[in-house]
Order: structure tokens, then sequence, then C-alpha cells
């Protein structure tokens, strides 16, 4: 019985996790800025989460730690700019319709180039290095400096403004508490992709199979799926996130350079660990604990606010070695 | 073992080797249409290596192997699964975060379940019934390699690999699983059957391959090789009247 209970508690805890942060950062911060920094940290988490899925997933299925995962958000962020320039005059415009429908383009477009190149750099370079992680390590890192700077000499070296649509700029208010209009959207359509994903992975013959190919590929080829197919869309979903993860995070810094995807590097690495590397849902409350963290420690002690991840994650080590909802055995 | 035209699995002369380590040593060996067949052996023989080689699992580096006159030798294992081998490994490679159904719709066609083998299977094993939608992790190592089994004949299948079923079960759970075992022999369903268990081998097993240092030494009717003491001593290091 007790040891049920124990049970009982150790699988629900995890959960427990968000809801008590987000509570007990409350009555430290007052409630105005608590619901504004609430907000913008679930906005944050969303994003990072369609950054940090794709690699997730790529490193349960494919034992493959894809250290270029930051270019696919590069690129995903440069070509919003290249759509959504020549679609200024629907950006500009206060239709809220129109403003949706660039962004939607651009999304698609982002999502769309970023997983063709992963299609192209799963064939080219990953298919040379399957289970040899140190060659993947390096071959990774170098392919992130040479598609970085295939994206200077594209694009060239300054950065470049990505101006938020017009009827997505400034706030509304709820109460006194002021919310970005920009950061509530991104947080719908961040919400919308993850429950996408979800019924993917939840609904569907291949997301079953995406499943079970994170526990174990040898048995899931034994019964008749031809998992190195599965390795190829997998690895251009999670590429297409990862571009539609640099088209919103660019849109909401409002600015794009050849380091945007780097500037989330190490954030998406926290998350990985944090959540339990392979786990979609853990990638999801690892996400949202880091982008909250960032928000209320930024705004309580700023200068602690990328330590406070790091000291994040080793507490969640400390409890949980293998993260919050460990997947991959293997 | 006379197999004859009848066999639907042949091993000729199969090689393997894992790293730079040659395990099978020339491995022939042929497994008869509708009947069991043990593959006995002291550990290291080279039994769970030859059903993952038939399985492409691991490559022949020399040899043949003929599936109903089709060879596999070549063939991707998915290819081979699809021909309607199924495998159990020694480790039952159950997915332990997915839901007992969720383990069993894998193994089906993409059309899901048929309802007929459904049934059958979950006459067969009931308390699947009862775990449907549990995380097959939280099963105990019995109910774990009852699902494994129910996975492998959820649809049609012309050959069963099971290795070694009863490995660390209870007296119970192995007569449990003995009897599922001769429910699939009762409805002539082909098996190449690992096991260490010689009451089992002796109970299930119609035929009998008995493996050493990665080549089949002995072949022939599973009752002879249980009536004869002095034949499983040497083959074996064990008899039937020590074990009993």
């Amino acid at each position: 019985m007790k040891e049920d209970w124990r049970n009982h508690m150790r699988r629900w805890a995890p959960y427990a996790l968000t809801p008590l942060i987000i509570l007990a950062a409350l009555p430290a911060i007052g409630a105005g800025p608590w619901l504004t920094l609430t907000v913008a940290g679930l906005t944050m988490g969303i994003m990072l989460f369609l950054v940090a899925s794709g690699l997730t997933l790529i490193f349960g299925l494919m034992d493959v730690l894809n250290f270029a995962h930051a270019a696919f958000v590069t690129v995903g962020a440069y070509v919003t700019v290249t759509v959504l320039r020549p679609l200024a005059g629907w950006t500009m415009q206060t239709s809220l319709t129109l403003n949706l429908i660039a962004l939607l383009v651009a999304l698609i477009a982002a999502a769309a180039a970023s997983g063709a190149l992963g299609f192209v750099f799963e064939r080219v370079i990953i298919r040379q290095v399957y289970g040899a992680p140190l060659r993947q390590i390096l071959i990774t890192i170098g392919a992130l400096t040479i598609i970085e700077q295939l994206v200077v000499v594209i694009w060239g070296p300054q950065a470049l403004v990505l101006p938020k649509p017009a009827s997505l700029r400034g706030s509304v208010f709820i109460g006194s508490s002021p919310i970005e209009t920009y950061r509530l959207a991104a947080l719908a359509v961040g919400l919308a992709v993850a429950l996408a994903m979800h019924l993917f992975l939840r609904r569907t013959r291949l997301g079953l199979v995406v499943r079970a190919g994170v526990e174990n590929r040898e048995m899931v080829q034994a019964l008749g799926y031809h998992i190195r197919r599965v390795f190829i869309g997998v690895f251009m979903a999670g590429t297409a996130l990862a571009g539609m993860g640099g088209m919103m995070w660019g849109q909401y810094q409002e600015t794009v350079n050849s380091q945007i995807g780097d500037s989330m590097t190490i954030l998406v690495f926290i998350i990985l660990i944090i959540g339990g590397l392979g786990s979609v849902g853990g990638c999801f409350i690892g996400a949202i604990l880091v982008g909250l963290t960032t928000n209320y420690v930024g705004f309580l002690a700023p200068k602690m606010a990328l330590g406070s991840n790091i000291l994040l994650m080793a507490a969640i080590l400390l409890w949980q070695p293998r993260g919050l909802f460990p997947m991959a055995e293997h | 073992m006379t197999a004859g035209n009848d066999a639907i699995l042949r091993l000729q002369g199969v090689h393997t080797d894992i790293g730079r380590y040659r395990i099978l040593h020339g491995v022939d060996l042929a497994v008869r249409r509708g009947r069991v067949t043990m593959l006995l052996g002291r550990n290291g023989a080279g039994k769970t290596t030859t059903l993952r080689t038939i399985m492409g699992l691991w490559r022949a580096r020399q040899g043949q192997i003929i599936f109903d006159g089709q060879s596999l030798t070549a063939l991707e294992t998915p290819h081979i699964a699809r021909l309607g081998i199924a495998y159990v490994p020694e480790n039952m490679g159950i997915f332990g975060k997915l839901t007992v159904r969720e383990n069993m719709l894998l193994a089906t066609a993409p059309r899901g379940f048929a309802q007929p083998y459904l049934d059958r299977v979950l006459d067969s094993f009931p308390m699947l019934k009862v775990k449907w939608d549990s995380a097959a992790g939280s099963l105990s190592g019995g109910q774990k390699q009852m699902l494994a089994i129910a996975r492998a004949i959820i649809e049609q299948r012309r050959l069963l690999l099971i290795d070694e079923p009863t490995k660390g079960l209870s007296p119970a759970m192995v007569d449990q699983l003995v009897g599922a075992l001769l429910r699939l022999k009762a409805e002539q369903t082909t098996i190449l059957l690992v096991e260490q268990n010689f009451r089992v081998a002796e109970a299930v097993g119609d035929e009998v391959a008995v493996m050493d240092e990665g080549r089949v030494i002995h072949t022939g009717a599973m009752a002879a090789l249980a009536g004869d003491d002095t034949l499983q001593h040497r083959l074996l290091g064990l008899s039937m009247a020590a074990a009993l």
C-alpha cells in the first residue's frame, strides 16, 4: 500500500512541478507583474518547445545528438524575413486576418525550408554517422558552422529587421496586467502545434511506431517496420519544427541574425535533460519550466536569469537523475 | 531430422560473426511445416544467434537461409517479418511505455485488429483483457512473456521464432505458458523454439536440434531424445532422470 502510494507520487509529481512554481512565484512577485511574467514565460516555453521537441525525438529515435539543430532555427528565421518582405503590405495593415495569413504563409515556408534542408542533411551527413557518437558531435558542429556561414553569404552579415504585424503589436490588459498581443498569438500557435504533435504521436499508427522506436528500434524492425524510413520522416519533422521555432522567435525578437539559433541552444539542451532524453511530454514540461524560471528569476534577480536554469536542471537531476520522463533506454 | 520437402525453413552452412568473433560455424537446420522444433544446447552454443540471424538482425557471413523457397540471406529484417515470421526475443521486446493494446496493435496489419485473431489471443491469454489499457512496463515478467507471445500470434504467421520464453518465470507461469504453446501446437503453428528447460522442451517439441559451439550436432524426434538418458547426457550434459 505504502509502496503503491510512493509509486503514485513518483509518477505524478513531475506534472505538479509547473503549477507549483507558478503558484510559488505569485507571493514573491505580486499579482500584477506575475500574470505578465507567467504569460511571457509560457510563450517563451512554447517557442523553446517547438525547437527542443524535434531534437529530443531525433535523439530518442535515432540516437543522434544533432548539434546542428540550431542551424535549422536560423534558416527558419531567415526564410521568414524573405517571405514577409514582399508581404509587408499585409503585415503593415491593421487587418488581423491579413496579418495572420501572412504569418501562416511564413510559418509554412519556414517549416518547409528547414524540413527540406533536414532531408538533405540526413541523407548527406547524418546517414554516414549513425552509431558513431563522437563523429556525430564533430560533423554536426562542423555543419552548424557551415550552414551559419552560408546564411551570412546568402542574406548578408547584418542583422535583419523582422517587425511584428501591425495588429499583433502592443498589449492587451487583463486587470492591470499588460500582456503583449504577440505573445498571446505565439502561445496559441505553439499550443496548437504541440496539440497536433500530441495527437499525431498518440492517435496515429506512425506516431505509435515512433514512440515504440524510441524504446526499442530493433523490435520495431522485427515487427516489420522500416525504421530508416521513419528516421528520415522524424528528422524532417524535427527540423521543420525548429524552423517554426525560428520563425516565431525571430518575429518575437523583431530582429534576425545568423546566431539566432545558437542563442537558444543552451536552453534547448537544458530542456532535453530536464524532460528526459527522447520524451516529448517531458520536453513540453521542461520547456515551460525553463520559460517560466527565466522570466520569474529575470524579474526578481536579473543577473541570475541564465544561471537559474542551470540550477533548475541540477535540482531536477538530483531528484530524477534521468530527467522527469526518461524514455530512451539506448 | 528427415525434413524433406516438408521443411518451411532451411539453414545451410550458415556462419555468423559478431564483431571479431565467429559465433555460428556452419549451421544446418530444417524446420518442418506445422511442427514445433526445439533448439537446445548449452549456454553460448549459438541458439539465440541462430534466431537473430534468421530474422536478419545479425547477418549471415556465409551460407543460405531459405524460407518457403525464398532466400532470406540478403533481406532486411522488416522484409523478413512481413513474410510472416514473428520473433519473440529472449528479452521479450516489450515496449514498456506503451499500453498492452498499443503493443498488440503494432504487430497487426495496417487495417488494425482482425477480430477472430484478437478473440483467439484474448481467450488464450485472458490476463491481457484485464491489463488492456495498462502500461506494458507495469506487467510482471510472466505477463510480459504472455504479451510477447500474444503479439506474435495476433496475425496469421507462417513461422514463430521464440527465444527462451520460460526463462526466469515461476513454475505456475511456466505451466500457463506451456499450455499456451500446446494450444499453438494443436493449431499446427510452425515454431522454432529455443528452450533451456528440458521438461518444457519434452512437453512441447515434435523435433529437436541440439547445438554446440555454433553447430547443430544432433537432430531427431524430441520424444527419442527425451527417452534416451545417455544421449541427453552426451549432448546436453544432463538427463531427464537427473532433472526429475
